[in-house]
């Protein structure tokens, strides 16, 4: 083989974290990256809000897309595990608190988008909203249940509730149907996207409950 | 009032004469020869707010010219939503379930020749084409509300005339209660009808006390222009005090029947979209609110505004429903 081809591998040496647990250096790196990927979908918004270019009714636009970000965000966060189940490596679950914060981020923008933007803190309509409209229910609660993750979410409160942490954090299945569920029940007759994350959870739990129940009859 | 178009053309902007006498071919041989000439389209100031979209979402060009027509008293005071939004922000399912498809989509639509069939409880039945339903009454400017079920809402300055006046051409006999509106669904000309989303063609449905009112229009046009494709050209119903689902677009036959007629959303939905529709804030639908709605054009930090009872046409419509649980017959 010429060396040039051996020149170019070494070049793209870096590539090797798809084989092998990279480097601290490497993974800090990598940290970085996924942090200003993942504030992607806010300046996108910013953009568009400074350029008046939210479409015809910014209100819902905004809701929608921070909506969809969050739940973007959580399902990237349960895909973590699953890597590691059907590939063996984990260096990637060290991500795994900084996606979840950026679901909880996007989702507190999302509340805040219907809060203020929608309702405009009018709590007697905001009351009536969710009470008589089941998937605005279903996001509420989806909502305050990660409010209890967010907060636990520090190494102090991994220390101090051990065990029971876990159980808590098992709240991050409930929450991921209870989001997918309220992006189906708003939508009007069109079930294709929604559909479509509903069917990536689930493939996502099914990793899991097929590792469950092989485990325990070995 | 007849509206004045101004020429402040650019010379890049006028069509080459090549371009022009093509089109003109196109035209003649689709059988129709009365065409507004393309420098006085392109300089119309409905066209001027939509200056920086991109190409894609422009209206495409209206092939029908619309006779003169008068102004109206209703909507004094109400502020017109853009030409922009009312033509980039549709609900038109037969092009697409995104609120911007249709824009894009219908471009190569074809509202003419067009041809109406009026059949079911009437003397006898008939066609008429566009060209002799624009010749049935005089065509005036209404600005009306239009508030969607999805909780947002538009103020757009139709053309049409009264749906009146082609109901008596079409002279219903006496057992007819209902009139359905039955839409175009053509699978080569409309994409989102190869999806099965909902039951084409599109139905929908007035009493015929409903039909008669004088504020239920068929409106053909839009901003002094006839209608563009994505609002539903060359002619659709408008019922200002009904929800705008209510509102069947590109409509190819009318029906007059004896019995409630069943429409495409009841359907889809029998729990949420009942037959009347009407735009009521005290029933609410069980996934959007109804006692307020998002005006489009008011911006990121308009808030909502209050819904009125029938949209704000109780004066007019209110007696019709008098003694009727709106409640049930929602």
């Amino acid at each position: 083989m010429p060396a040039w081809i051996y020149e170019k591998t070494s070049s793209v040496q870096w590539l090797g974290f798809v084989g092998k647990v990279p480097s601290k250096k490497l993974a800090a790196r990598f940290k970085v990256a996924i942090f200003l990927l993942c504030l992607i979908p806010l300046l996108r918004l910013l953009w568009l809000a400074f350029h008046d270019d939210l479409t015809a009714n910014p209100i819902e636009f905004v809701e929608r897309s921070t909506g969809y970000w969050a739940l973007f965000m959580l399902l990237c966060t349960l895909s973590l595990s699953p890597i590691r189940l059907l590939t063996g490596r984990a260096w990637q679950l060290q991500y795994r608190r900084m996606l979840g914060l950026f679901m909880f981020f996007y989702a507190c923008l999302h509340v805040m988008a219907y809060l203020w933007l929608d309702y405009a803190f009018n709590w007697t309509d905001i009351v009536k909203d969710i009470i008589k409209h089941p998937y605005v229910l279903v996001g509420a609660s989806a909502f305050i249940l990660t409010l209890p993750l967010a907060i636990t979410s520090n190494n102090a409160m991994i220390r101090l509730l051990r065990e029971r942490w876990k159980q808590l954090h098992r709240l991050v299945y409930v929450i991921a149907i209870l989001g997918v569920v309220h992006f189906l029940w708003l939508v009007k007759k069109d079930l294709r996207e929604p559909m479509l994350y509903a069917t990536i959870l689930a493939l996502l739990l099914a990793v899991r409950i097929y590792y469950r129940i092989s485990k325990r009859k070995a | 009032m007849i509206i004045q178009t101004k020429s402040d053309i650019v010379p890049s902007e006028i069509t080459p004469k090549e371009v022009f006498d093509d089109r003109r071919k196109f035209l003649q041989q689709a059988g129709f020869g009365l065409l507004a000439s393309a420098t006085g389209l392109l300089s119309s100031p409905s066209f001027a707010t939509s200056g920086n979209l991109p190409a894609q979402y422009k209206a495409s060009r209206p092939l029908l010219k619309l006779p003169n027509f008068s102004k109206s008293k209703y909507g004094a005071g109400e502020k017109l939503t853009s030409f922009e939004d009312i033509t980039t922000y549709n609900n038109y399912y037969e092009f697409g379930t995104g609120k911007d498809e249709p824009a894009v989509h219908s471009k190569l639509f074809k509202p003419v020749p067009w041809t109406v069939s009026i059949e079911g409880q009437v003397k006898k039945n008939k066609t008429i084409s566009i060209e002799d339903i624009l010749k049935l009454a005089p065509l005036e400017e209404r600005i009306y509300r239009m508030r969607c079920v999805e909780g947002w809402s538009m103020v757009i300055p139709w053309i049409g005339f009264p749906l009146a006046q082609l109901i008596k051409w079409a002279e219903p006999n006496a057992n007819a209660k209902y009139v359905e509106f039955i839409s175009l669904a053509d699978t080569q000309q409309m994409p989102g009808v190869n999806l099965p989303i909902l039951d084409w063609p599109y139905i929908e449905g007035l009493r015929m006390d409903e039909a008669m009112n004088p504020l239920t229009i068929m409106a053909v046009g839009l901003y002094g222009e006839a209608l563009p494709n994505q609002n539903g050209a060359p002619m659709r119903l408008v019922v200002p005090w009904k929800y705008g689902f209510k509102g069947a677009k590109a409509i190819v036959k009318i029906r007059f029947t004896d019995k409630i007629p069943m429409t495409t959303w009841m359907k889809a939905g029998p729990t949420e979209y009942g037959f009347y529709a009407n735009v009521n804030p005290q029933v609410e639908h069980p996934r959007w609110t109804q006692s307020s709605e998002k005006r489009i054009g008011a911006g990121l930090f308009a808030g909502r505004i209050k819904t009125q009872m029938f949209n704000g046409y109780t004066e007019q419509v209110g007696q019709m429903y008098a003694g009727m649980d709106l409640r049930k017959n929602f």
